[in-house]
């Protein structure tokens, strides 16, 4: 479990989080959710560590992460896989090299044919058997993504960070990414947090879901309640989608609408 | 200036504090060797023999003066070419090469989030990115000024003798007069101080690169207009300390 109390960060005299306190639970896809501008990407890179709050605190299962010393934080850090927007694989190193880059720098005890077993289990993990040689450049995004997937939990991972895993990407890749990213949250028990202001996620995997305006965080609940939530800009953000219309509509008509469209999502994945 | 120059120390010391296994860092450096050293010895080679070949017309063109001995030409080439041209312009060149391959490289590397993908999984990202090269250009740049000294040289012996201006024995009677080893320690202190502000001042420009494309190439130009004139610089303290 991950607690954020208070995380206050500014840039330039600019408050872009406002004080967000919240908690992120084992075994569940977290998604912090908000339009553009509104702190995501900056309260994500305070709790991975690639910024320092201002004020406020960020605890790993108990263990504190800001301002603590440099040998925790790193004990934390190689506990965290994070999915990059753009993947971020290196593109110097093949496919098989990137899943086994953490393994060879994190885990140095482990043998050449132990880190061969494991990247194996990864890439076939993600679906992605047969493309061990091919460079990052000879991929589509669909598969960067996966690679991502596969190297950020090839450590066994405790925390996995995705920023936008589907953006960028179709609808149908999209989907396949998020059932990856939930299955893999469930199959390991691992904490999961997503940024993301795509609305098919947040029917198709939102567990929990934390929803950010302007530096604050204005509302947190799951994918069933947020169609009823009675906070003006959660719903001005989830109502602005046609999609999100439709199945409100199809809820207000019957009752129990939204469940029985997620409940069917899950059924067919 | 000097907020840059500060956090230029910091990047520095951030590269030494908390570093990697050192057989990963030797490996990296092993790799980077290849990348600055060795694939840079075609242009190392051409501009060097060159050089010597346009020294030794050159001086042949005004050395007009019958009391003078020919032989002062192949003096002079060597001359110049350990004390100067051999160390100094084969820095300016690889800081036009090797400088803008690393800002470039790693400016890539910052915009694309591989840097931070290295940070989050607690990897110290200077020491395993930026170490090696430093360590990587100290190791080859004496090398490859060792090489220019040689092929500037041969060239100016090659271009003397088909042109006419001098004969062989005058040329090889010129390069053994007065010769004082130390000016070849001095040459190769020389390329291991610019070999370091070549690969420091790169590899700062681009570790800290923000934006996008544009910014990358940006962080090029100012990583080789930047290590040209800390070479020049470095050029005249070290002279003027010294010899």
């Amino acid at each position: 479990m991950i607690e954020i109390h208070n995380v206050q960060k500014s840039f330039n005299g600019n408050q872009v989080l406002k004080g967000i306190t919240c908690t992120f639970e084992t075994g569940k896809c977290n998604l912090l959710l908000g339009g553009s501008g509104t702190g995501k990407s900056v309260l994500l890179q305070c709790i991975v560590g690639l910024m320092q709050p201002d004020i406020g605190s960020i605890t790993y299962d108990g263990s504190v992460f800001t301002n603590n010393k440099v040998q925790i934080r790193q004990e934390i850090r190689r506990k965290i896989g994070m999915l990059f927007q753009g993947s971020a694989l290196f593109d110097s190193m093949t496919v098989y090299e990137n899943i086994e880059f953490p393994l060879k720098m994190l885990t140095p005890e482990m043998t050449r044919e132990e880190r061969r077993d494991r990247v194996e289990f990864c890439l076939k993990r993600v679906g992605l058997e047969n493309a061990g040689n091919k460079m990052p450049a000879e991929i589509s995004g669909g598969m960067k993504k996966r690679v991502g997937i596969a190297r950020a939990i090839a450590p066994n991972c405790t925390y996995l960070f995705c920023d936008e895993p589907n953006s960028g990407l179709d609808p149908l890749t999209s989907l396949k990414i998020d059932e990856l990213i939930h299955e893999i949250t469930h199959e390991y028990n691992i904490t999961t947090a997503i940024i993301t202001h795509d609305m098919n996620s947040v029917i198709e995997i939102g567990d929990h879901i934390i929803f950010l305006h302007k530096g604050q965080k204005l509302w947190d609940g799951t994918k069933e309640e947020i169609l009823n939530a009675q906070v003006p800009e959660l719903k001005e953000f989830i109502f602005s989608s046609s999609l999100v219309r439709a199945a409100k509509k199809v809820d207000d008509e019957s009752e129990g609408g939204l469940a029985a469209i997620t409940e069917g999502e899950s059924t067919s994945a | 200036m000097v907020k840059n120059f500060g956090e230029f120390l910091l990047f520095i010391q951030s590269m030494v504090t908390r570093t990697e296994r050192l057989k990963t860092l030797w490996q990296r450096t092993l790799e980077e060797s290849v990348i600055i050293g060795f694939d840079s010895v075609f242009i190392v080679a051409i501009v060097s023999a060159f050089i010597g070949a346009v020294t030794c017309v050159q001086i042949s063109y005004n050395l007009v003066s019958p009391l003078i001995p020919k032989s002062t030409i192949g003096f002079m080439v060597r001359e110049m070419t350990i004390l100067e041209l051999a160390p100094t312009i084969t820095s300016i060149v690889l800081a036009g090469k090797v400088g803008s391959s690393i800002a470039g490289g790693l400016g890539t590397m910052r915009i694309t989030e591989q840097v931070a993908a290295l940070e989050v999984m607690g990897i110290n990202s200077a020491s395993y990115l930026v170490l090696p090269r430093i360590v990587a250009a100290i190791l080859m740049f004496p090398l490859l000024v060792i090489l220019a000294m040689a092929l500037s040289i041969l060239g100016g012996y090659l271009a003397g003798t088909l042109t006419g201006a001098i004969s062989a024995q005058e040329y090889i009677e010129g390069l053994r007069t007065d010769f004082i080893p130390y000016n070849i320690a001095f040459a190769l202190i020389k390329s291991v101080v610019f070999a370091f502000l070549v690969s420091a001042i790169s590899s700062y420009k681009g570790y800290f690169t923000t934006g996008g494309a544009l910014e990358v190439g940006a962080a090029s130009t100012g990583a080789v207009n930047n290590s040209i004139i800390a070479i020049l610089i470095a050029d005249f303290v070290l002279a003027a300390l010294l010899l």
